[in-house]
């Protein structure tokens, strides 16, 4: 028996679709600039990890922006950007968020832009929250001077480095990182880019404390996160409020899915890994048999008719399509290995294709402007874990789950 | 505090003048852009350098014609920065 993950509304409790009248009746009203002293460290006892995907803590971030601002001969001001493209095909929970509370994301980028001594800000957002956004910047006093950048719709567009050049320079592509944002980002500045679920965590722990926050989730990845589900029909697409830790067949339940009917489970997206749908819990440390980082919350369930190595295949050769084509390793390598699980995936007898996709891993991982490479790889790798058995029948000829090409 | 020789992989063209400067230190790839011997990870971007290297390592940063080489005297940046795609 899963332990209850079912979790009150903190994120979405001014109901759907909430505009300024709603989000104030549902938090009260509150001044973002007057919680900017102590933010800080009300965020380090939150414990607060980023919930874009790479889970660096919140407070670190900020205070090195903090930090380095403050270090030169002419002080710099940071830069806050808030950061809403989604460009992960099976992610939906920062579009929901936008959607349905645009206020507490702005609250959180107003308290943190604060706590930095009078931050700039920026919202960056895909064309389908663009309007949503802006329209809660005009319902709000106090949050025009926060300017919003339309993010394109592609897969790399939400990388840090892709979000500051998109907005200095009209370009979505990472930039070589020899200096760390928070040092030297947009325009020369400190740079902050958090993810809109993360400022919408960071308004929270700023009306309401660490401790509440800690009220939900472990010790070890306190408070709560939105997750994207998505599985196969009849499972209806849902975010999911969750507490940090939460059992992963826990939350494939609440979303209407029966762990035991699936044969593996994607977490983290298409930079995350594939996992049996039972044993592992959600949070961003702890050993790899029993916990999975949920990375950008992604969880996308496979039932036992679909076949891992083809919808492997398809998604590392969507991820080789989406690849900037600026380094070397990653433009090369990705279709490489691509073609490689299209290989297999398509029944070929070759003893040599596993190895050598393996192979072809371990060369691109590390070698890239961004982590691109080394999240394809990290995916391919967890492929021929969970699918060992279907990597076997498929090289020796048969497939075993029924939508494969070799069957 | 080490040194690191930086890999600009936007700017780096794999013609592999570096690898010949620094056989010890770098390899090539199948498509001929350098690999650092033996590094795993973020080392391989921000390849850490014996003091033996460092010379033959400030020629490779003069002599690459892609500008896409730096030597750096510090800790390498952490990757701070999300995943793509997010
Ligand atoms: S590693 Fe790939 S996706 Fe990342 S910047 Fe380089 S070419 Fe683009
Ligand atoms: S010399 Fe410069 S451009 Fe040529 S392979 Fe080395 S780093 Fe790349």
């Amino acid at each position: 028996m899963s332990p209850d993950i079912r979790q009150e509304h903190r994120l979405l409790a001014a109901g759907p679709d909430a505009d300024w009248a709603q989000h104030l009746a549902a938090f009260g009203p509150w001044e973002p600039q007057a919680a900017a002293t102590g933010l800080l460290e009300a965020l380090a006892a939150a414990g607060l990890t980023g919930r874009g995907g790479a889970a660096f803590e919140t407070w670190r971030k900020a205070t090195a922006a903090a930090g380095s601002g403050r270090k030169r001969l002419f002080p710099a001001r940071p830069v806050v950007i808030a950061n809403g493209a989604e460009g992960e095909p099976l992610s939906f929970k920062d579009r929901k968020l936008l959607a349905h509370a645009p206020h507490l994301v702005i609250d959180g980028q107003l308290a943190l832009a604060a706590a930095l001594g009078g931050a700039g800000m920026y919202a960056y957002a895909p064309a389908a929250s663009l309007n949503r956004v802006q329209q809660a910047l005009k319902e709000r006093p106090g949050a025009t001077k926060i300017r919003v950048v339309k993010a394109p719709d592609t897969f790399i567009s939400g990388e840090s480095s892709a979000v500051v050049n998109m907005i200095a320079n009209g370009s979505a592509l990472p930039r070589d990182q020899r200096r760390r944002l928070s040092e030297e980002g947009l325009n020369g500045r400190p740079t902050l880019v958090v993810n809109v679920e993360t400022l919408a965590q960071v308004a929270l722990i700023a009306r309401y404390g660490a401790q509440w926050f800690r009220q939900a989730g472990t010790a070890e990845d306190p408070g709560t996160r939105l997750v994207s589900v998505s599985g196969p029909a009849p499972a209806r697409d849902v975010v999911l409020e969750v507490p940090g830790g939460a059992e992963l067949s826990a939350v494939l339940e609440a979303a209407g899915m029966d762990p035991a009917s699936l044969s593996a489970v994607l977490v983290g997206g298409y930079h995350g890994r594939w996992v049996p749908p039972a044993a592992h819990a959600l949070s961003p440390s702890g050993p790899p048999d029993r916990t999975v980082r949920p990375g950008a919350g992604v969880i996308h369930a496979l039932d036992r008719q679909a076949c891992g190595i083809e919808v492997t295949a398809r998604i590392v050769g969507y991820l080789a399509s989406q690849s900037a084509r600026q380094c070397g390793p990653c433009m090369f390598g990705l279709p490489a290995m691509a073609a490689v699980l299209n290989r297999i995936a398509g029944g070929e007898r070759n003893a040599r294709l596993a190895p050598e996709l393996d192979r072809l891993g371990r060369l691109v991982s590390g070698r890239g402007a961004c982590r691109h490479p080394e999240g394809t790889t990290g995916l391919v790798r967890s492929t021929l874990e969970v699918f060992a058995p279907d990597f076997r029948a498929h090289l020796s000829g048969y497939c075993t789950g029924q939508g494969g090409a070799a069957a | 505090m080490t040194a690191h020789l930086h890999i600009d992989w936007t700017s780096c063209d794999g013609r592999g003048l570096c690898a010949e400067l620094l056989p010890g230190v770098l390899d090539r790839d199948d498509w001929g852009y350098p690999v650092a011997r033996g590094k795993a990870g973020r080392e391989r971007t921000d390849v850490p350098l014996r003091d033996a290297d460092r010379e033959a390592a400030r020629e490779a940063v003069h002599l690459c014609p892609k500008l896409a080489l730096t030597l750096v005297e510090r800790t390498p940046p952490e990757p701070e920065h999300r995943m793509p795609g997010r």
